[in-house]
């Protein structure tokens, strides 16, 4: 069996208000496997979006070990956390978090900036992966040019755009309509089945959880049932218009 | 190059608020400079003063004469190649407002030690030749449109009486910075009509002109003028031309420190303006920052970000604003007449302005780039525009 790509072992995370620690996660042990797509799901203040940040390394636990990639991410130093990022963490954002200033192509290209890749080669990335978004005839539009579904699949583009090692979706169709969600999950399901992204996604939304592989549910910041994991049966997203 | 496109975006992205800003700068280091120039000005008289030429005044107060006579003692002491002498006239033109510096001079000798003074050979000619001549600067002719031959009427304060001079020559500056508001007349006119109306007044001068052959050896020939002259009736003071008008200055030091001072508040306002204006803007940049962190890039990206673009407002409204002060200063010149009679933006006063706008912008990025900097990225994501 294949080391997991995510493993997660009695992780938990604290904040600290005034006096007061007030638990967020408790006790977490979870493994995702290499092209997996899980989605965490629970009601608000569970804990899933915090969990979603300590695997992407944005957040730092309050205990516990977690290994992204067979690294200890938890003992990275805020430099080195960066770094990694770059090279191994693709986001999708529930408001895109697109830079304004930048054009479709040039938000695309910000992850590449990092990566040292001369800028030919950079053009030639950018191309095919808004290609792979259907956006191509989009590149040069400023995120305000672009609808709510046009703008994700940018961002979807900017995520996969350095062939990271997993993919973080926070709500990514929480701002959609039904249309241009569809649109973003199966573009999300393509990305998992066709070229084995593992993707790991919060969502509240029933239909974007019929498009992951297993469903993980918190509640209080605790997994439910053993490591929560509720096998969905590979039901994907159809076609929805 | 990305950091400059997002930089130049940034700065473009909410134009209102950057023309403001930068409007605000404009106006600032302008006021800055023509500041810095009235300082420039007050002392512009020390600066153009010759390190080979003393002073030599009454030792109690330039208020008292000294006599004519001294000329030939001075003359002989070790190391004085010229002398000269002046009255300070001090008369009227038509009306109190009307002030420009009248000196009493003996004219050869004034003029071949003040080479600055340039006058046409024939103009000299004239002038020497008319007793009731007088020589004017360019810019005080200008002023108040004198011509060769227009006759001048004074109104005698220290002198008193109705004095009558005609133009004879009208000389301009050798350098930028020298003083072309100047009236010179002859001391023998004066000297003549003070034998005849105040003879206890006559066969004295105000001050002695002395020209040296070593700068260096300054403070000694004064120290050897003022020896001579010990114990006499009437003890000198000699001093370096510098000094000399340093003095003058001093008089109104409070002044011109009042100026500098006004000067530099302008800037540290329009530092507070800048400083909230960025303070907002990364306020509501705030979730894009955190983006790009979450991305990888490390706080010094970001940091040069926003300096880039505080430094960016600062210069440009730094250039206009230094491009805006040398018209600003030619008014201001003009509308002041003969007050200042050198006003110039010196190179020293551009590179503080450029030095004013660079902190400006630098010290404005601060805040905002350490707020930035550490802010938490899921704290940052959460930021509401």
């Amino acid at each position: 069996m294949a080391e997991p790509i995510v493993e997660i072992r009695n992780l938990s995370k604290a904040y600290r208000r005034g006096d007061q620690v007030v638990p967020v996660l408790t006790d977490i042990n979870l493994e995702v496997a290499p092209g997996d797509f899980v989605a965490l799901m629970g009601p608000s203040g569970s804990g899933k979006s915090t969990l979603l940040n300590l695997i992407a390394g944005i957040d730092k636990p309050s205990g516990g070990t977690l290994r992204v990639g067979g690294k200890d991410i938890a003992a990275l130093s805020e430099r080195e956390l960066a770094d990694w990022r770059a090279h191994n963490v693709g986001f999708i954002f529930q408001f895109y978090n697109l830079l304004p200033v930048l054009t479709a192509f040039e938000n695309v290209e910000l992850p590449l900036l990092l990566t040292g890749l001369p800028g030919r080669q950079r053009k030639e990335h950018v191309a095919a992966a808004l290609g792979m978004v259907g956006l191509t005839d989009r590149m040069t539009h400023y995120p305000s040019e672009l609808s709510g579904g046009q703008q994700q699949r940018v961002a979807i583009a900017r995520a996969v755009i350095s062939d990271p090692t997993i993919l973080v979706a926070d709500e990514p169709t929480g701002d959609l309509d039904r249309v241009s969600a569809a649109e973003v999950l199966r573009l999300m399901g393509q990305l998992n089945t066709e070229l084995g992204k593992t993707i790991i996604m919060v969502t509240h939304d029933q239909r974007a959880a019929r498009a992951a592989h297993r469903l993980v549910h918190l509640d209080k910041g605790v997994l439910m049932d053993g490591d929560g994991a509720e096998a969905v049966a590979g039901e994907g997203v159809k076609g929805e218009g | 190059m990305y950091l400059l496109k997002l930089i130049l975006r940034n700065s473009l992205r909410h134009k209102l608020r950057t023309i403001l800003t930068t409007l605000g700068i404009v106006i600032a280091v302008l006021a800055f400079g023509l500041l810095q120039t009235v300082v420039d000005a007050w002392y512009a008289g020390a600066e153009a003063a010759s390190s080979t030429r003393l002073v030599t005044r009454n030792a109690i107060s330039l208020v008292f004469p000294l006599p004519i006579n001294y000329a030939d003692r001075i003359r002989q002491v070790n190391g004085v190649k010229r002398i000269s002498w002046a009255n300070w006239f001090g008369g009227v033109y038509i009306s109190e407002r009307n002030f420009f510096p009248q000196l009493a001079v003996e004219p050869r000798s004034y003029l071949e030690l003040f080479p600055e003074y340039v006058v046409d050979p024939d103009q000299l000619k004239a002038f020497l030749a008319d007793r009731k001549g007088c020589a004017v600067g360019r810019k005080l002719a200008q002023t108040y449109g004198w011509r060769l031959g227009d006759t001048v009427p004074l109104r005698g304060t220290i002198f008193p009486g109705n004095w009558e001079f005609v133009v004879r020559a009208i000389y301009g500056g050798r350098e930028a910075n020298t003083d072309e508001a100047q009236f010179f007349f002859h001391w023998d006119y004066l000297n003549e009509t003070l034998r005849k109306t105040a003879p206890r007044r006559a066969d004295s001068t105000g001050i002695y002109f002395v020209g040296i052959d070593d700068a260096d050896r300054a403070a000694e020939i004064a120290a050897a003028i003022d020896s001579t002259f010990r114990n006499s009736l009437a003890e000198t003071l000699t001093e370096t031309e510098k000094a000399f008008q340093l003095g003058f200055v001093s008089m109104s030091e409070s002044i011109v420190a009042a100026i500098r001072i006004v000067s530099f508040l302008v800037i540290l306002i329009i530092m507070a303006v800048m400083a909230n204006t960025m303070a907002m803007a990364a306020r509501e940049r705030l979730s894009e920052y955190a983006t790009l962190k979450a991305l990888g890039f490390r706080p010094a990206y970001l940091r040069r970000l926003i300096a880039g673009e505080s430094v960016l407002i600062a210069l440009t409204g730094g250039a206009i604003g230094i491009g805006l002060t040398f018209p600003a200063a030619q008014a201001f010149s003009a509308k002041m007449g003969t007050l200042f009679p050198v006003f110039q933006v010196s190179a020293q006063t551009v590179g503080l302005q450029v030095v004013a706008a660079a902190v400006v912008g630098a010290v404005a990025a601060v805040a905002p780039s350490i707020r930035v900097s550490r802010v938490r990225i899921v704290d940052g994501l959460r930021a509401v525009a």
